[in-house]
C-alpha cells in the first residue's frame, strides 16, 4: 500500500474516516483516534519494507530522545550555541548519510518521509533554543511526527500548532465546518491528483518524452510544471482534507501559484510549508545574525546572499543530484535579482501598481517559474 | 519607547507614513519585507533587549505598527 494512492488505500481512509467523523460530530476526543488510524496506516504502508519500517521507529525513538534531552540541557545551561549546535547537526545526520548515500548509490538509513519528518525535529530543536518551546510531551511529539496524512510528503505542520489542535475538542459546529471542508479538499485533491496529474502525465510520455527541440522543450515545461503542480497540490490537498476530518488543521501548501506576479510571490504560493519554513528557520536567521556581525557592507548584497544560500539548501535538500542543486541555485538567483531590481528600479517603483505592469509581470514569472520546472525535472540533462 | 519603535519602523520601511498610520498592515503594503523583518527583529532585541524569535509569532499577530510595540511592551515587562 501506498499513502494516497491505489484503490486499496483509498477504501481503507473512506472507511476509517467515518469513526472519526461520528466522534467528532459527538464531540468526542478525536486523539486516541488518530494514533489508532496512523499506526494502522503506517503498519500497511510500511509493512511490505521492514528494513524502512525499523529506520523510522529508530529515527522516531532517537528524536525524541534527543528533543528530549535538549530540552534538559537547554533549561540547565540557557543558550548555549554549542549545544545547539550539536542537537541540530545529530539531529539532521540521518538525513545528511541518507542523501549522501542516494548520491552514491547505497540506501543507509532511508524511509519513506526522512526527508520531510527531520523539518519537524529540527523545528522542535530550535524553537526549545529559542526558549518559544518550554515542555515537550514525549507521546504527543511522537503523534506529531508519524501523524500519517503528511508523514511522506508534507504539508509541513508545526508542532504548536499541532498541539493546540491535538489537545482541542471540537463543539459539533466547529465540527461540522472541519468535516465540510475536509471532505471538499479530498475531493479536490483526489480530482487532482488522479484526472488532472494522470492526464498531463500521459500527454508528457506519449508526446513529449524523447523530443528535444526548442518547442518541445518548451512544451514539456509547460506541460511538466502544471503535471508537477496538480500531482504534488492534490497529494497535499488530500492531506489536508484528511487531516480536517481526524480534527487537526494541516495548513494548505498551496495557492494558485501560477497566478504569482513575481517569484517572491510565487514562493509564497508554491510549496508554502515548505517555503515559509525555510524563511523562519533559516533566512530570517542567516539575515539576523549578518546585521549582527556586520557580516555585509550593503544590505541589498546581504539580502542577495542570503536568498541565494537559502534556495542552494532547499535545492540540496531535494537531493544532491546536480539538476536539484541547479534548481536551488536558479530560484536563488532569481529572487536575488528580483529583490535588487525591485529596491533599485524607478521604473519598477513607477509602473508596478499599473495593470500592463502586472500582466507582463506576471507572464515574464510565468516564464521563469516554468523554466524552473525544467531545470527541476532533469530532462535537460538528455540534452546537455 | 512608542516613539523610538515608531522611529525605527518608519526607517526600516523607509516611509513615514507608518507613524501617521501605527494600524496599516506593514506586509500587505509591501513596506515590510523577509529582509526589513530580520532587520526589525534585530533592532527590536538591539533596542529594548526583548528577542522575538522569527517562527515565534503569526504574521497576522505582528503585522502593524501598534501591534509591534504592544508585543515589545508587553514582553518588557515580563
Amino acid at each position: 500500500m501506498s499513502f494516497f494512492s491505489g484503490y486499496e488505500f483509498f477504501v481503507c481512509l473512506f472507511v476509517l474516516l467515518i469513526p472519526a467523523a461520528v466522534l467528532g460530530m459527538t464531540q468526542k476526543s478525536l486523539k486516541w483516534y488518530r494514533w489508532v488510524i496512523s499506526a494502522f496506516f503506517i503498519i500497511r504502508v510500511y509493512g511490505s519494507t521492514p528494513i524502512q519500517f525499523l529506520y523510522l521507529l529508530g529515527y522516531v525513538v532517537f528524536a525524541t530522545y534527543l528533543v528530549k534531552l535538549y530540552l534538559f540541557l537547554r533549561t540547565k545551561y540557557g543558550r548555549n550555541k554549542y549545544i545547539y549546535g550539536h542537537a541540530v547537526f545529530l539531529a539532521l545526520l540521518p538525513l545528511v548519510i541518507y542523501k549522501i548515500g542516494v548520491a552514491q548509490g547505497f540506501s543507509l538509513f532511508g524511509f519513506l518521509g526522512i526527508s520531510y519528518i527531520c523539518f519537524r525535529v529540527i523545528q522542535v530543536v530550535i524553537e526549545t533554543y529559542d526558549g518559544v518551546i518550554c515542555e515537550i510531551n514525549e507521546l504527543q511529539f511522537v503523534e506529531f511526527l508519524l501523524f500519517f496524512t503528511s508523514l511522506s510528503s508534507g504539508p509541513i505542520d508545526r508542532s504548536r500548532r499541532f498541539n493546540e489542535d491535538d489537545d482541542r475538542i471540537w463543539t459539533r459546529e466547529e465540527y461540522t465546518e472541519l468535516l465540510s471542508t475536509g471532505i471538499y479538499k479530498l475531493i479536490l485533491g483526489i480530482f487532482y491528483k488522479v484526472v488532472c496529474s494522470g492526464l498531463l502525465y500521459y500527454v508528457l510520455q506519449t508526446y513529449l518524452d524523447g523530443h528535444y527541440g526548442p518547442l518541445y522543450l518548451a512544451g514539456y515545461a509547460y506541460v511538466y510544471g502544471f503535471y508537477l503542480f496538480f500531482d504534488f497540490a492534490g497529494y497535499c490537498a488530500m492531506a489536508v482534507g484528511a487531516s480536517y476530518i481526524l480534527g487537526i488543521r494541516m495548513p494548505d501548501n498551496f495557492n494558485k501559484p501560477f497566478l504569482s506576479v513575481d517569484i517572491k510571490d510565487f514562493w509564497n504560493r508554491w510549496h508554502i510549508t515548505l517555503s515559509s519554513w525555510f524563511r523562519d528557520f533559516i533566512f530570517t536567521r542567516f539575515m539576523i545574525d549578518s546585521v549582527r556581525k556586520k557580516r555585509f557592507s550593503n544590505r541589498l548584497t546581504g539580502a542577495a546572499v542570503g536568498l541565494i544560500l537559502n534556495m542552494l539548501i532547499m535545492g540540496v535538500w531535494h537531493g544532491l543530484e546536480p539538476h536539484y542543486i541547479a534548481y536551488g541555485l536558479y530560484h536563488g538567483c532569481i529572487l536575488a535579482l528580483v529583490e535588487v531590481y525591485q529596491k533599485k528600479s524607478g521604473f519598477y517603483k513607477r509602473n508596478k501598481q499599473k495593470k500592463w505592469y502586472i500582466a507582463l509581470s506576471w507572464f515574464i514569472n510565468l516564464n521563469v517559474v516554468m523554466f524552473g520546472f525544467l531545470i527541476f525535472s532533469g530532462y535537460l540533462s538528455n540534452v546537455l | 519607547m512608542e516613539e523610538k519603535l515608531l522611529n525605527l519602523l518608519a526607517d526600516l520601511c523607509d516611509d513615514e507614513e507608518v507613524k501617521s498610520n501605527p494600524d496599516e498592515d506593514l506586509f500587505e503594503s509591501g513596506l515590510i519585507d523577509s529582509l526589513a523583518f530580520a532587520e526589525l527583529l534585530y533592532a527590536i532585541e538591539e533596542n529594548f533587549g526583548v528577542i522575538i524569535a522569527p517562527s515565534e509569532v503569526e504574521r497576522s499577530d505582528i503585522n502593524t505598527a501598534n501591534k509591534i510595540i504592544a508585543l515589545v511592551k508587553e514582553r518588557m515587562r515580563a
